[in-house]
């Protein structure tokens, strides 16, 4: 496929995705919702220790980010289920990887507008000083989210199609996150910190090889997934 | 819809090899010798004593665990390649004896840990990416037993299953470097040349079991399969 002809796809995809998106707003309401009672359970289950809290923030931060983005994934099929759109959409002569490169786009952004919410709410509420190391806290939520939307967009395509999806999703996809989680909570601790050890850059670098290899895995795999 | 490999719908049965029969026996029986003989050769420990016996079914469930899973990847790729459904069903069955073989590795794990660390449960670099491997497999069986379409579940558990590979590595570094950064973890890992002998046996015996149980869950799925599509011709009304 000519390369001008699959980014216009992939635009497309995602510009129909964000455009449904914007015009119901429910689902962006529900997970940033989502994301802000979790915050706040999160504090009520750690008591009010603000010093625990504190230590505690990077990974109540990405916790709170996998548990609600996991709810964004099989709506992002939903659309397209209810019609037999998918079917029409798979009719199109050319690769499938657009459609699948379509929707990640379209997820990244949805997560990433959900955290650009729910990451101050979390700055209050365990007072974490995300002004200074905001560059890095960025790239590093960046680079987590990537990850963290590929696995998604991919399972989702197989769970929204299966009876007990919502079982599904979270079975298939929370095991293989459990690296990302590790690196990225790291990469977070230590951009927050000061980071004396200098481990900062070896969490990113496996964030990195992580977004690598899956988005590379995902591309060539989703046609067997996405086939009817 | 893809053309996939099917066998003749008029065989009613999977042809039995003539060794199947004698497979769980020789397994059986191998295995009673090999732990016989680390029972026998072995001299208590000097710190465990003799709970140092565990280690002839841990060690090798877990490598066994691990083949199992090379199966499981290797069954996928083949899959996805060959478009021949045996080899979904052969991952299918390495992946049910992975999960058995994981399972059994953590329970032994926690309960030789229990009296030797003073607790069930550590977050040990490689306690941890087994438990990992644990809950992955058991995602894999679970999407399988959510897709009732076999052609769809035969592809999509092979992409689930090469991810869930890949991740192995991930998965392993990732804890190791998490470790390190808390307090580093040592194991002796060396063994004795005591039990070196009644450990080769029982990975060997293990293999042995290893390969009836896949072999026998293999036939399972076939047969399952065959079933499976005499209810589709007999829904469609076909003799």
């Amino acid at each position: 496929m000519r390369p001008r002809l699959a980014l216009s796809r992939v635009l497309a995809m995602a510009w129909k995705d964000l455009t449904t998106e914007r015009r119901g707003k429910a689902g962006f309401n529900a997970v940033v919702f989502m994301g802000a009672i979790t915050l706040l359970m999160f504090g009520f289950a750690l008591g009010p220790d603000a010093a625990a809290l504190r230590t505690a923030a990077a990974g109540l931060l990405w916790l709170t980010v996998l548990l609600s983005g996991a709810l964004a994934f099989n709506r992002s099929y939903e659309s397209e289920a209810e019609a037999g759109a998918m079917d029409a959409l798979l009719l199109y002569p050319g690769s499938r990887w657009p459609i699948f490169a379509g929707k990640l786009l379209a997820n990244l952004i949805f997560v990433l507008l959900v955290e650009a919410i729910t990451v101050p709410i979390a700055a209050v509420l365990y007072d974490i000083p995300v002004l200074t190391p905001l560059p890095g806290l960025a790239g590093v939520l960046f680079l987590g989210t990537l990850g963290f939307v590929t696995l998604g967009t991919y399972y989702a395509a197989m769970a929204s199609r299966v009876r007990a999806r919502e079982v599904l999703l979270p079975l298939l996809l929370f095991p293989m996150l459990i690296p990302l989680l590790v690196a990225a909570v790291g990469a977070t601790k230590a951009v927050l910190t000061s980071d004396p050890m200098g481990y900062g850059a070896a969490w990113i670098k496996m964030l990195a090889a992580f977004d690598i290899v899956f988005l590379a895995a995902t591309f060539l795999t989703f046609e067997y997934v996405i086939e009817e | 819809m893809t053309q996939t490999t099917e066998s003749p719908p008029t065989r009613e049965t999977p042809a039995v090899a003539p060794m199947s029969a004698l497979w769980p026996v020789i397994a059986l029986l191998a295995l009673a010798a090999a732990q016989a003989f680390g029972f026998l050769t072995s001299p208590p420990d000097r710190d465990m004593g003799h709970l140092q016996k565990i280690m002839y079914v841990h060690v090798p469930a877990a490598w066994n665990a691990f083949l199992a899973f090379v199966v499981v990847f290797g069954g996928s790729i083949l899959y996805l390649w060959k478009r021949d459904e045996r080899w979904d069903l052969l991952a299918a069955a390495a992946a049910e004896v992975a999960a058995v073989l994981t399972a059994l590795t953590i329970a032994l794990g926690s309960i030789w840990g229990r009296p030797t660390w003073g607790v069930w449960w550590t977050w040990d670099p490689r306690l941890t990416s087994t438990a990992i491997l644990l809950v992955i497999i058991v995602g894999y069986l679970a999407l399988r037993s959510f897709v009732d379409e076999p052609e769809r579940r035969a592809r999509w558990s092979a992409a689930v299953g090469i991810l869930g590979a890949l991740n192995v590595p991930i998965v392993y570094m990732s804890v190791r470097w998490w470790r390190t950064l808390h307090q580093p973890q040592s194991l002796p890992s060396t063994v004795d040349p005591a039990y070196a002998w009644g450990l080769r046996l029982n990975a060997i015996a293990f293999l042995v079991l290893m390969i009836w149980l896949v072999r026998a869950r293999y036939r399972a799925a076939t047969l399952e399969r065959m079933r499976e599509r005499a209810d589709e011709r007999e829904a469609l009304g076909r003799p």
